[in-house]
C-alpha cells in the first residue's frame, strides 16, 4: 500500500508563504486536489513528486522523504503540468525512452503497453511537437505509467483537454484507483474533482482548508449563505416580501447603488423564491446577480467554517 | 553512463538549429588554413599564421565559444523548458546524468573542435615543430575542461551562457591580456601550456607550468562535476503559482 504523507509541511520563497503548515495523507484510491489557482496545488505537487524541498515538515512515501531520493519514482509515477517534453522524439520513441530510463527488463513491451492504456497507438510515429494539449497529455501519463507505478501524480492533467479527452482519462484514473492505486490530480474546477474523485483535499491560499469524501465538500459549498445583487421596479416592496421567506437571512437598501443586497441562506430555495416573489407582487426584476460567486470567496468561505 | 540519456542528449545538441553554430569552428578553421597558406611561402611566415590561426582563434577564441555552446547546450535547455524532469523522475543516480552528458559535451568538441584544428594545423605548417598535433592536444584537453565548466554554469543558473561569455571573453581574454596572474586561472592558458610541452622547444609560449596546469585541469574537471551532480540531485521546479 502505498500512501504519502504531508506532516506539518510549509515551504516558504522567500517572503511568500506558498503553502502554510499543511498536513494530509494520500491514500490508494483517487484522491483530488482541490483549489484557486496559485493557492499551492503545484507547490504540493512538486513536494510530493521530490521537485521541492519542504522548508518545514517532511514529505513521505510509505514512511521514507522524498526530496533528495532517486529510489521512491521507482514507486511513483508523475505527469507535470508543463508540455515540453522532448519535441523532436515520436510518441513511441519518448515513452520508450521513459522505460529504459527506468531500467525496465522488457522496455519495449513496457512503451507498447503504457501506449496502448491511452489509446495513442495510431499517433505513436508522429512527433510529439505536432500533438494536440489532449494527445500530449496521453503520451505523458504513458511515460508516467510505463513502470506500473503504485503512486500516480498529475498536476492540472485536465487543462486543455475537450471533454471528450476529459471523460477518457477520467475513466482511466478511475481504474487506477479502483486498482488499488494512490492517484492524486490538482485541478482548480470542482465539478472536474468531484466527477472523479472520492476524496477531496482542499488548500487555499497555502492552507489545508477542508479535507474528506466529496459530498461533504460539496454541501458545505452549496450551503453557504449566497449574496446577491437585485435591482427592480420596486425594491422595498420585493424586499419585504423576500425578508418574510426562511431562505433569506437578511436584505440591505444600498442607496448608492440604488440595490438590494441580499443574504441567502439556501441557495436553491432562494433562487426559486426570488422569481416567485417577484412574480405575485407585479414587480419587474431589472439585475439579479451574485455578488460573490467568484471561486476565490467560496474557497474562502471553506477555510473559515 | 547511460545510452538513453546519451541518444537523448545527441539528438537535443545535433537535432536543432544550434548544430549550424557548431559547424562554424570547423569551417572557419579550415577556411582560414587554406587561404593562409595558399597565400603564404616562407618558412616564419608560416609558423606564426599558424600560431596565430591555431592558438589565438582557435585555441583563444573558438574552442570556448564551442565549449560554451557544447556544455550548456547538452542540458540547459532540458532545464529552461522543463523537460529534464522526465530524466530525473528515474531511479537513475544523478552522477549517471552529469557524466553522461559531460561524455556527450566533450565528444562533441573533440569532433567539432580538435579534428578540424588537426587538419587546419597539417594544412598549414605540416608537421613541422608538431604545431599541429599541440595545438590538437591544447584543444582536447581545453574543450574537456571548458565542457566541465559550462556543463556546470548550465545548471546552476539559468544566465548559464551570458556567466559563461563573461568568463571566456572578459576574464580570458581581456583580463588575462593584461594582469599576468589572471592567466594561471585560465583554462586556455592551461591548454597552452600542454600545447608548449608537445611542440619543439620555443616554438608556442605560455605563462603557466606543464605540473600546474595538468592539476589544474584535473581539479576543474572533477569539482565541476561533482558540484554539478550534487546540484541536480536537488534541482527546484519553478512553480507557476
Amino acid at each position: 500500500m502505498a500512501v504519502i504523507t504531508i506532516d506539518k509541511v510549509s515551504r516558504w520563497f522567500g517572503n511568500v508563504v506558498a503553502v502554510n503548515d499543511v498536513s494530509m495523507s494520500i491514500g490508494p484510491g483517487v484522491t483530488g486536489l482541490l483549489g484557486p489557482n496559485g493557492a499551492g496545488k503545484s507547490t504540493l505537487i512538486h513536494m510530493m513528486s521530490g521537485f521541492l524541498a519542504p522548508s518545514a515538515g517532511s514529505v513521505t512515501l510509505d514512511g521514507v522523504p522524498i526530496w533528495r531520493n532517486q529510489e521512491v519514482y521507482r514507486a511513483i509515477g508523475l505527469v507535470p503540468e508543463r508540455e515540453s517534453m522532448y519535441d523532436y522524439l515520436t510518441g513511441w520513441e519518448f515513452v520508450l525512452a521513459n522505460a529504459e530510463l527506468h531500467g525496465l527488463p522488457d522496455p519495449g513491451a513496457a512503451a507498447a503497453r503504457a501506449l496502448a492504456l491511452v489509446e495513442m497507438e495510431p499517433a505513436q510515429q508522429r512527433q510529439t511537437g505536432t500533438y494536440s494539449k489532449g494527445m500530449k497529455q496521453r503520451v505523458k501519463m504513458a511515460s508516467a505509467l510505463v513502470h506500473d507505478p503504485a503512486v500516480l501524480l498529475l498536476d492540472e492533467p485536465f487543462n486543455g483537454m475537450d471533454p471528450r479527452q476529459r471523460l477518457q482519462l477520467m475513466e482511466l484514473l478511475r481504474r487506477f484507483g479502483a486498482e488499488g492505486r494512490t492517484v492524486l490530480f490538482s485541478s482548480h474546477i470542482l465539478e472536474e474533482v468531484e466527477q472523479l474523485a472520492r476524496h477531496i483535499e482542499v488548500v487555499v491560499a497555502g492552507r489545508h482548508a477542508a479535507s474528506g469524501d466529496f459530498r461533504r465538500i460539496r454541501r458545505l459549498m452549496t450551503d453557504r449563505p449566497h449574496r446577491y445583487l437585485v435591482r427592480s421596479s420596486d425594491d422595498r416592496r420585493l424586499a419585504a416580501a423576500l425578508i418574510a421567506d426562511g431562505s433569506t437571512a437578511g436584505i440591505e437598501l444600498d442607496w448608492q447603488e440604488r440595490a438590494l443586497r441580499i443574504q441567502a441562506i439556501n441557495f436553491q430555495g432562494f433562487t426559486a423564491l426570488l422569481p416567485k416573489v417577484a412574480k405575485e407582487a407585479g414587480i419587474r426584476l431589472y439585475t439579479v446577480s451574485p455578488a460573490d460567486e467568484s471561486l476565490e470567496s467560496v474557497f474562502s468561505y471553506l477555510v473559515s467554517s | 553512463m547511460n545510452l538513453t540519456v546519451a541518444r537523448l542528449t545527441v539528438r537535443g545538441l545535433l537535432g536543432r538549429r544550434r548544430a549550424i553554430l557548431l559547424l562554424v569552428v570547423p569551417v572557419l578553421l579550415l577556411l582560414m588554413a587554406v587561404v593562409a597558406s595558399a597565400s603564404s611561402t616562407a618558412d616564419t611566415d608560416k609558423h606564426d599564421l599558424t600560431v596565430s590561426i591555431l592558438g589565438t582563434l582557435g585555441l583563444g577564441t573558438l574552442v570556448p565559444l564551442l565549449g560554451l555552446v557544447v556544455g550548456t547546450g547538452v542540458i540547459s535547455t532540458e532545464i529552461d523548458d522543463g523537460s529534464i524532469v522526465y530524466l530525473l523522475a528515474k531511479p537513475l543516480p544523478r552522477r549517471v546524468i552529469i557524466t553522461t552528458k559531460l561524455a556527450v559535451a566533450v565528444l562533441t568538441s573533440w569532433v567539432f573542435a580538435a579534428v578540424p584544428t588537426l587538419i587546419a594545423g597539417l594544412i598549414l605548417d605540416g608537421t613541422a615543430d608538431r604545431l599541429a598535433l599541440a595545438y590538437t592536444v591544447g584543444t582536447l584537453v581545453a574543450g574537456a575542461a571548458y565542457s566541465a565548466l559550462f556543463l556546470l554554469l548550465g545548471v546552476v543558473t539559468r544566465n548559464a551562457v551570458v556567466v559563461g561569455l563573461a568568463y571566456a571573453l572578459v576574464w580570458e581574454s581581456l583580463v588575462g591580456n593584461f594582469v599576468k596572474g589572471a592567466r594561471t586561472l585560465s583554462i586556455q592558458q592551461w591548454g597552452l601550456s600542454i600545447a608548449k610541452t608537445i611542440a619543439s622547444p620555443g616554438a608556442i609560449t605560455a605563462d603557466v607550468a606543464l605540473g600546474a596546469a595538468i592539476a589544474l585541469l584535473v581539479i576543474v574537471i572533477v569539482a565541476t562535476t561533482a558540484f554539478a551532480t550534487v546540484r541536480l540531485a536537488g534541482l527546484t521546479l519553478s512553480s507557476d503559482d
